[in-house]
């Protein structure tokens, strides 16, 4: 398979912090993979590095065979390399239609922007119920399906999510994780980052484990879930159980 | 998004009265009267264009009478006595407009990374600055004197003159020139990026706007505005002089906006209308009926308490502005819509997936 995104031995700070101890990941064209980990270590920093928001003090970040380390966030959503961002950040006081057009923004084909529009409905039809109400009136779980389909709506080669399961109740969860998958059938590259590690690597092909800034483990999904040291880490369940 | 069958009443009165304006001075002959209007009219311009920094960007800017002086000055440097140049009036509109946002971008640039009390107060230095540059630069531009004997606008061999009422008919035609060149902007793509970063500046970046470029067009565009109306200032009283760009202009500017309801450009209207009756109108005349009736009471000396007592009773009433965007309502109303995020989450029907 051909590598759509790489990460080549990224260095980043928060002013005199470390954040990132030299990463390195790699996502090919076509995979879902996870990036697991426990709170603060480095996962949305990566992302942030990637969308162009951090820049590293050290290594490259290499899309579609081209550095774009340097890249402004803007250049690089309209590379459709697309982030839908940490705590969702849909725009609360705009109505849900609003919501997904701001999302198309860099597109110019209204035809093709409208085809767009009716996928995302196709996905969600909650949202199309709710097309004209305003975001920050819409459920947590609608709020995710709000930022989730305002991502689509630029057409994303590369779609990273940024822990879609935060805040929703178990059955949300599911729901959103086989969409997820769903949209990964659709041909979209994922990489996802999550806290939920089980179900992130159930949806998954691969993923790597990130601890204070370093990655620790990579493997295939299957293999990471099979892992007693995953298993004990992130998956809640003891050591010895099976 | 305007729809017919949501006009109110009171949004016909509006049109009536905008549809009326042109018709006034064949009622009214009162040349005072006329001259107050075209006052009015100038704040207005000002007051278009201060909203789309403000209102519609977000960007809170307390120097923006430092644009209008710079439009001012445009005028006056290039058709007065002061250097023996006498450029014709109407292309200056223009070029004034541009080199005001030309300023605009230049005194954008050095803020783009400043949000919120910071961007107020480096914007607040700008406005301080400006004038006092005018006033040093003596050579160029008078120094405290300023300069006068600037060129009045001639239109097919008719001159302009003292007389108030060829103003009146070119302010409102530059109003309705710039209420349409707002709203137009407004409904643009550049307007749904501005709406975008004042809601959210990080979440507009993972759109894919451009954030800088954006908010320097707001601060140029913004800032072009005050050229128009500097020119018909310059024009109007034939004189310019630093005093005249001070902070309380700015001040009054953003209460008009505040008053009207920020990012409303029917608002914008309204609230300057009302500010600029007190201000031209209501006060001088209360003053003349105090001293009728033996009360030497200068009125005009309390504006600014009143400003203050207008804008409070504002803010505790009606906090969008007495014609506020619904959008503005929205913002204002935050709690409610918290309470409807925390809200138990809806159960979603499996077969949507």
């Amino acid at each position: 398979m051909a590598t759509l995104l790489e990460l080549r031995q990224i260095d980043a700070f928060y002013g005199r912090i470390q954040a990132l101890h030299g990463i390195s990941l790699r996502v090919d064209k076509g995979e879902v993979v996870a990036l697991i980990g426990s709170n603060g270590a480095g996962k949305t920093t990566t992302l942030r590095v990637i969308s162009g928001l951090l820049r590293p003090a050290h290594g490259q970040v290499i899309y579609e065979g081209q550095d774009i380390t340097r890249l402004s966030p803007d250049l690089i959503v309209g590379r459709r390399l697309i982030q839908s961002p940490e705590g969702r950040r849909i725009f609360a006081r705009m109505t849900v239609l609003e919501n997904l057009q701001l999302g198309a923004y860099t597109r110019t084909s209204l035809t093709e922007v409208a085809e767009s529009l009716e996928e995302v409905f196709t996905l969600f039809p909650r949202l199309k119920e709710r097309i004209n109400q305003k975001g920050g009136t819409l459920s947590g779980g609608e709020q995710q399906m709000l930022a989730i389909g305002r991502a689509l709506m630029s057409k994303p080669e590369l779609l990273l999510l940024d822990e879609p399961s935060l805040g929703l109740s178990p059955l949300l969860v599911q729901t959103i994780f086989s969409i997820i998958r769903d949209i990964n059938k659709r041909g979209v590259t994922i990489l996802l980052i999550e806290q939920n590690a089980r179900q992130a690597l159930q949806i998954a092909h691969r993923g790597y484990v990130l601890e204070t800034g370093n990655i620790t483990m990579q493997d295939t999904a299957a293999n990471l879930l099979a892992s007693e040291e995953v298993r004990a880490a992130y998956l809640g369940g003891s050591v010895k159980a099976s | 998004m305007l729809h017919w069958k949501k006009y109110r009443p009171i949004d016909w009165a509006l049109v009536a009265i905008a549809v009326f304006m042109p018709f006034l001075p064949l009622v009214d002959h009162n040349g005072g009267h006329i001259n107050v209007l075209v006052n009015a009219g100038i704040y207005m311009m000002l007051a278009i264009g201060l909203n789309i920094v403000v209102g519609f960007a977000g960007l809170l800017d307390l120097g923006y009478a430092a644009f209008f002086a710079i439009g001012s000055y445009t005028y006056a440097m290039v058709a007065s006595p002061q250097f023996g140049l006498h450029f014709s009036f109407w292309p200056m509109v223009l070029i004034s407009a541009f080199v005001a946002a030309i300023f605009g971008v230049i005194l954008g640039a050095p803020t783009l990374r400043l949000r919120g009390d910071y961007l107020a107060i480096v914007t607040l230095g700008f406005g301080e600055i400006v004038p006092q540059t005018f006033l040093n630069l003596a050579k160029y531009t008078g120094g405290p004197n300023g300069i006068s004997a600037i060129d009045q606008p001639k239109l097919f061999g008719y001159h302009f003159g003292l007389n108030p009422l060829p103003y009146y008919y070119l302010v409102l035609v530059l109003i309705a020139f710039s209420l349409i060149v707002a709203n137009n902007l407004r409904t643009s793509r550049l307007g749904r990026a501005w709406m975008a970063i004042r809601e959210d500046e990080i979440a507009a970046a993972h759109m894919g706007i451009n954030t800088t470029t954006a908010k320097l067009a707001a601060f140029s565009l913004g800032a072009s505005f005050s050229g128009l109306s500097g020119v018909v200032n310059a024009s109007l009283l034939t004189l310019v002089s630093p005093d005249q760009f001070k902070f309380n202009v700015s001040i009054t500017v953003l209460s008009m906006l505040v008053l009207g309801g920020m990012g409303s450009l029917p608002g914008v209207v309204v609230g300057s209308a009302l500010l600029s009756i007190l201000n031209f109108f209501i006060l001088p005349q209360a003053s003349n009926l105090a001293a009728t009736v033996g009360l030497h009471i200068d009125f005009t000396s309390y504006r600014f308490m009143l400003y203050g007592i207008i804008l409070v009773a504002v803010m505790l009433f009606k906090p969008e502005g007495l014609w506020g965007s619904e959008q503005r309502r929205a913002e204002l109303k935050e709690s409610d819509i918290t309470k409807a995020e925390n809200a138990e989450y809806e159960e979603m029907p499996r077969e949507t997936v």
